[in-house]
């Protein structure tokens, strides 16, 4: 990896899982966190060091729900241009969807996926395998036998579970494996042809809409067999207020559970459809700013855990359709920390809140290490100038899509570089440091 | 003259030369039973061993009895099992399978057994796919009734020839670990096992996937376990229960090579029970998916050995039910 220390001066140091914000100075040794103090300190000989100039230094971000084209659809994204996209928006490490061709339901296809991603991604690529062979939702596949290949987690992805009986089955499974489960919550015979939120502004368009119940369902009954079965469960994403209710109360009973909300539903509401924008066509949907609020309120108050990306790269052939007949999905490795970071400056959320949620929350789900600046714990770690001003410009991903949720929009803060086991695989052009 | 008693040719009549007469006049589960009862038939079967080894293989305490196998389910083992046992004893035996009677034709599970009855047997052995079907039919015949696997609940004379089976091995049963590894939550073996096990004070162990678990397990056995190596530490008795091919399909289990990696009894797995346990299987085995055949064929195997105990027990019980109490000596 790299011979000399590290030592990262003058930072203002924010560590979720230990409650840490102070100015100070992170030391790196062989990849890995040697130190972590306050005020200026010392530097080892031979150290390289990096003056932060007061920019805040965080764990790098750890994303639970990543989709590449990789294997089968490369032209959408590569592991290689994930990671860049990843390395550019401060994740370090994600956690790559199933839902590939062929779909990610066997060993060997774990073992191809953490070699090409060895080979290809700069940044730290989590398998994650399908609950169901072929994401059909019918028979689990070989847990035990996917866990050794090394899938840390097992989610259909997009898909969703609709048979009570297959999800208890899989839920009781995994729970022998000691292994998580993220799922889709979504009743595919409520939402039926909808493609957005149900309610007056979708009447208005002539768009079938999803309402709420397509969610709150199958979370409410998901719930209840992770209860039952023991299950470590992570609800993928949710969307509406009565889900952060649900979440809420199930916690209550049940510390198993889980929930995650996409960078989307937090930052966005069904207006931004406007004049049928496909890039906002979303699953689960944008819905209105009452459940928008609530969101965020669920996520100051622990109910919701997890911030992700989505990133969902889809090319223009299926996007530039009536928004009836166009894909899901929004890319968002690039934008979601300055994206989370509005409610920062907006003063709804607190910093710390925030990058809890995008680093030692995921990382606890997943039961890995990473997400935390603590000794021993891999140099995973990013600067984020958390004023700096910018707009996003479909020229200046890194993904290989460009279906962005945030064209255009003027965003405060960005990564000024990101490091991995220590090394920089990012910096950001004109940046300080 | 009351012709030669197993009691007269072995020891195990409690020195008395009495046999304990048997109370109940069908035996349908191993729940009827209360330890002492579970004792007697053990040691009535251990005399029955002579009898088939002998060159005269021949105990006619069942001279003039009819016995009717009634099979609902497919068995080769059983069936055979319990014809030869009825034949030594001397019993008329007849096999009915339901492939061949009118039941096919839509005759209702009472109805058959009201036609038997009234040919007035003396016992009649069921096996039925449905739980509680043998008990039903028990009420309705006046003959006496063995249970030989009802559904998921109960399969007696199994249970007894395991534990006569264990007995002969380690020359006793309380105190002993026995692990009992499989698909419990459909296996009438294990209930049967695990009560009669449990009434004679050994340590019992389940293990199996979650999804093969039934609830309540955790009331049922000593220890329950999810993960086969850490639940064959250090056994005295490891019990494999065949794996059904149908339950492998994804619904519960996703293949039969992850089930044999992490719950087949393979040469690795076996190291962690001690090293005198033995194997044992009720059949038949599904060789490579619950266990390796090397092992259902090796040294420590007793499968045989279940075989020929069988043959005893099943002569014990009919003789139980059904011997003629004038020939108890006093």
């Amino acid at each position: 990896m790299n011979g000399r220390p590290l030592i990262v001066e003058n930072a203002r140091i924010v560590d979720p899982a230990s409650g840490f914000d102070a100015v100070g100075a992170l030391r790196v040794e062989g990849g890995r966190i040697a130190g972590v103090s306050r005020g200026p300190t010392g530097a080892p000989e031979g150290a390289i060091r990096v003056d932060a100039k007061g920019l805040v230094l965080a764990p790098g971000l750890v994303d639970l729900r990543v989709f590449t084209g990789e294997p089968g659809r490369e032209y959408r994204e590569t592991l290689q241009s994930a990671g860049e996209a990843a390395a550019a928006g401060g994740v370090t490490s994600f956690l790559a969807m199933p839902d590939t061709q062929p779909v990610i339901d066997d060993g060997a296809l774990i073992d191809y996926l953490s070699r090409r991603a060895q080979a290809t991604c700069k940044v730290r690529v989590l398998p994650a395998a399908a609950i169901t062979k072929g994401l059909s939702g019918e028979e689990i596949t070989e847990f035990g036998l996917l866990r050794e290949a090394g899938a840390v987690a097992f989610t259909d992805g997009r898909h969703s579970i609709q048979s009570s009986a297959v999800l208890r089955a899989a839920f009781s499974y995994a729970a022998n494996f000691d292994m998580p489960v993220l799922h889709h919550v979504r009743d595919n015979a409520l939402a039926g042809d909808g493609v957005m939120n149900e309610g007056l502004f979708a009447t208005v368009l002539g768009l079938k809409g999803i309402p709420r119940e397509a969610e709150t369902i199958p979370l409410a009954r998901d719930l209840e067999l992770a209860a039952l079965t023991g299950v470590r469960y992570h609800a993928a994403q949710v969307s509406t207020a009565r889900s952060v209710e649900l979440i809420s109360a199930a916690k209550v009973r049940n510390e198993a559970v889980s929930c995650a909300v996409s960078i989307n539903n937090l930052s966005l509401n069904e207006n931004d459809v406007g004049a049928y924008r496909t890039f906002f066509k979303l699953n689960p949907p944008l819905r209105t700013e009452d459940d928008r609020r609530a969101l965020i309120e669920g996520l100051k108050s622990g109910a919701i855990d997890t911030i992700h990306s989505d990133h969902d790269p889809q090319d223009t052939e299926v996007k530039r359709q009536p928004f009836a007949e166009a894909s899901d999905g929004a890319i968002g490795l690039e934008t979601m920390l300055a994206a989370a970071l509005r409610l920062h400056h907006s003063g709804d959320v607190e910093l710390m809140v925030l990058l809890r949620a995008m680093t030692s929350r995921p990382a606890e789900i997943l039961g890995i290490e990473a997400g935390a600046l603590k000794v021993g714990a891999p140099a995973d770690f990013i600067l984020i100038d958390i004023d700096y001003p910018w707009q996003v410009k479909e020229a200046d991903f890194h993904s290989r899509s460009r279906n962005t949720a945030f064209e255009g929009a003027r965003l405060a803060g960005k990564v000024a570089a990101t490091y991995v086991a220590g090394a920089r695989v990012f910096e950001l052009q004109g940046a300080t440091a | 003259m009351a012709p030669a008693s197993p009691a007269e040719a072995n020891p195990a009549d409690h020195g008395l030369g009495i046999k304990i007469p048997f109370q109940h006049k069908h035996l349908l589960g191993i729940s009827q039973l209360n330890q002492y009862e579970i004792l007697e038939l053990l040691n009535r079967s251990e005399a029955m061993i002579p009898i088939s080894r002998q060159p005269r293989k021949s105990l006619p305490t069942l001279s003039g009895k009819t016995q009717i196998n009634l099979f609902f389910e497919p068995s080769t083992r059983t069936q055979a099992s319990f014809e030869i046992a009825g034949k030594r004893l001397g019993a008329q035996v007849m096999n009915m399978s339901v492939r061949t009677s009118s039941v096919t034709k839509g005759e209702t599970l009472i109805d058959t057994a009201a036609t038997l009855n009234a040919m007035q047997p003396d016992v009649i052995i069921v096996r039925h796919s449905a739980a509680g079907a043998v008990e039903l039919l028990s009420q309705k015949v006046g003959c006496s009734v063995i249970n030989a696997g009802d559904g998921a609940h109960e399969h007696p004379t199994q249970a007894l020839l395991d534990a006569l089976t264990i007995r002969q091995h380690k020359q006793r049963l309380a105190g002993l670990t026995v692990a009992i590894c499989g698909d419990i939550a459909n296996s009438r073996v294990a209930r049967s096992n695990l009560l009669l096990l449990g009434a004679m004070q050994v340590r019992t162990r389940v293990i199996a996937p979650r999804t093969l678990l039934p609830k309540g397990i955790e009331s049922l056995a000593t220890e329950v376990f999810t993960d086969m190596r850490a639940g064959l530490e250090g056994a005295d008795v490891v019990m494999m229960l065949r794996l059904q091919h149908e339950r492998a399909n994804g619904r519960l289990i996703p293949s039969v090579r992850e089930y044999y990696r992490f719950f087949g009894l393979d040469a690795e797995k076996l190291a962690l029970a001690k090293p005198d346990a033995i194997v044992m299987h009720p059949g038949p085995m599904n060789r490579g998916v619950e266990i390796d055949p090397a092992i259902a064929d090796g040294a420590r195997s007793v499968i045989t050995d279940q075989v020929e105990m069988g043959v005893a027990v099943r002569m014990a019980v009919l003789d139980a039910l059904l011997a003629d109490p004038s020939q108890v000596q006093a």
